[in-house]
């Protein structure tokens, strides 16, 4: 037998290799759904869009809606808190991502490109903390609205200014904008 | 099983029939009868068996629990409530499953510091202290989910943060770590499809930890028991047979443990859990103040520690994963701590470092607290890979006993001459 593992390989060490190798390939395969099956199923995703009337939403009033499971923060910003955030130096910020889904991911974290032209009073956003998914402070009156006077996260300390960007704290992004289309003057369509 | 022999000899007919076809009662003689067992263990060595206990115990009253439970959103927080107001002896059954976690980690946590004292993952014993990591970090996993089943505040947001941790990941390769996270939520969200899922793992991973731990107890019983002076055993006089010595030990520490976990379940069933967990779950409120249980504060303080979101996720990983490589750290020859003058030092620091990152996990994310938990997730870290490589190279060992019999009776003792200066001083062979 000493002679065999000289021996230039053959037919049957061909076999023993392609047999191996379907068995891993139909093993893998066969995993897939297994670990598929605890992703989002079709009713997670039929949750896809809603829509809302902003009409009764004051000035200076905040809402939240639900959206896929996640909390939607809408304010009708005041003048003094859209200007707030339009004075902000853009190269002073943590994140300077729009981080609007609607946007590249490129596009600087300006107070238009956080908002809809023409309604730039309101700013709607994920109310989910960038940093381990708290919801922040800052949506109902008497709330702390942080050193910046947007939100703050009590989890972790997270301060967020009037345009919902990040500003203090250990949260990495600013907050969520969805996609969100105004479908008539004061109706939108979130998703 | 191991280098031991069993003694085992079938007496009765049905004894000698039985073993020449499934000789289960030679195995389990030879492991847990007449197994040498060194003399000295001290009471530190019956958190093995405590443990056991622990895991018997919670996969039991688990079993009973999962009879009365609902595993959804709509049911989960109501069924508990049930299982206390309604079900028979619920009332006692369920706070024995949810102190029994808290009882679980205290055993643990001493168990792995009695190892850390003594030298237990030390050479021929790394494979027993790595599956004990694994079983560890299995036990975590487990507490975790159950933690999140009555879907109370605490459940709700415990579990948001923990899954959230994963989503650090985006930051090296950028759609990643969301992807994990939505697909352990099963959704865009936490809903009661994350709850349901948990159900399933938590009556899972037990399961799991029990193959572990038989695993645990093999690799225990080839490599032999350590003990406080580190000796291996040599002679017949260092050892006793397990049973009825060790096996009578280790009931004494387990009434003994018992006491206070009956002190717990029966007087104060709910002081080691949160009051927030009494409110129903509510996706749209964050509690002021998110604390997970108090075995996890530590491990949080150092998250927390962290100014970066992925450099947190990464330093309380690496704080457990850390044991893994406890045996390659350590460059001492000498097992115990005992003969170990500095190493004695570096240890009880890390002791009160440990209970002083749990004591800042449970405060606020503040000043001074976080610069106080910076400070002592510094030191945490500088145990491993600063104390243990260097004090091995630097230190100069007490003088060690000959044998184990020897610590036990003293220089003269078993009828031994005495021994000449020095003689006992050679460290342990590799």
């Amino acid at each position: 037998m000493a002679s065999t593992a000289e021996e230039e390989p053959n037919r049957r060490d061909f076999l023993v290799i392609a047999g191996g190798a379907f068995a891993a390939v139909g093993g893998a395969i066969t995993m897939w759904p297994f670990i598929a099956q605890m992703n989002p199923d079709s009713s997670a995703q039929a949750l896809a869009s809603v829509e809302l009337d902003l009409a009764p939403v004051k000035e200076g009033q905040a809402i939240t809606a639900m959206w896929r499971g996640k909390p939607i923060f809408i304010r009708n910003r005041t003048k003094e808190e859209i200007e707030a955030a339009k004075a902000v130096d853009l190269a002073a910020l943590p994140d300077g991502s729009a981080r609007n889904m609607a946007l590249p991911e490129a596009d600087p974290a300006t107070d238009e490109n956080r908002t809809k032209a023409g309604h730039e009073n309101f700013l709607i956003m994920i109310g989910i903390c960038t940093h381990l998914g708290c919801i922040p402070k800052g949506q109902a009156i008497g709330d702390s609205k942080g050193e910046f006077g947007g939100w703050f996260c009590p989890c972790h300390g997270s301060h967020y200014d009037t345009a919902g960007r990040i500003r203090k704290g250990p949260a990495p992004r600013n907050l969520e904008v969805p996609p969100y289309a105004f479908v008539g003057d004061s109706k939108i369509k979130i998703g | 099983m191991s280098a031991h022999e069993s003694n085992y000899t079938p007496t009765s007919r049905l004894g000698k029939w039985f073993d020449e076809r499934l000789p289960v009662a030679r195995l389990m003689h030879g492991q847990f009868v007449d197994f040498p067992t060194p003399r000295n263990l001290n009471y530190a060595w019956t958190f093995g068996g405590i443990l056991t206990f622990c895991l018997v115990a919670q996969i039991v009253t688990g079993i009973v629990l999962a009879m009365h439970y609902q595993p959804s959103a709509e049911g989960a927080f109501a069924s508990v409530d049930h299982i206390r107001r309604d079900v028979n002896f619920g009332w006692l059954i369920q706070p024995m499953h949810a102190v029994g976690a808290s009882m679980f980690f205290i055993a643990v946590y001493i168990h792995i510091f009695r190892g850390l004292y003594y030298g237990s993952y030390k050479a021929p014993r790394e494979v027993l202290w790595i599956l004990g990591v694994f079983i560890l970090l299995a036990m975590m996993a487990t507490a975790f989910m159950g933690y999140a089943l009555p879907w109370g505040q605490m459940s709700f947001w415990g579990v948001t943060v923990i899954t959230n941790l994963f989503s650090a990941l985006d930051s090296v390769w950028a759609g990643l770590g969301t992807g994990i996270t939505e697909w352990l939520w099963g959704g865009y969200a936490v809903t009661g499809v994350t709850l349901n899922r948990f159900f399933s793992l938590h009556y899972l991973l037990p399961f799991v930890i029990f193959g572990l731990v038989v695993l645990h107890i093999w690799a225990l019983h080839v490599a032999g028991q350590n003990n406080p002076t580190g000796l291996d055993i040599k002679s017949k006089s260092d050892s006793v047979p397990m049973y009825p010595y060790a096996v009578a030990k280790d009931a004494v520490g387990l009434f003994a443990f018992l006491i206070v976990f009956a002190w717990f379940v029966l007087i104060m069933p709910d002081y080691l859990g949160h009051a927030d967990n009494f409110t129903p779950a509510n996706p749209l409120v964050t509690p002021p103040h998110i604390v997970p249980e108090w075995y996890f504060l530590p491990f949080y303080a150092i998250l927390r520690a962290v100014p970066s979101k992925l450099g947190g996720v990464i330093a309380m990983f690496a704080a457990v994963l850390v044991l893994v490589f406890v045996p390659w750290l350590d460059t001492s020859r000498v097992r115990s701590a005992k003969y170990r003058p500095y190493y004695k030092i570096a240890f009880w620091f890390f002791v009160f470092t440990c209970i002083a990152l749990g004591w800042l996990g449970s405060k606020p994310a503040e000043q001074p607290y976080v610069f106080w938990s910076q400070f002592f997730t510094v030191a945490y870290f500088a145990f491993f890979l600063v104390a243990l490589p260097v004090l091995g190279l630097i230190e100069t060992p007490r003088q060690l006993p000959r044998s184990i019999t020897e610590s036990v009776l003293g220089r003269s003792g078993g009828g031994g001459s005495p021994l000449p200066a020095g003689a006992a001083a050679a460290p342990e062979k590799r």
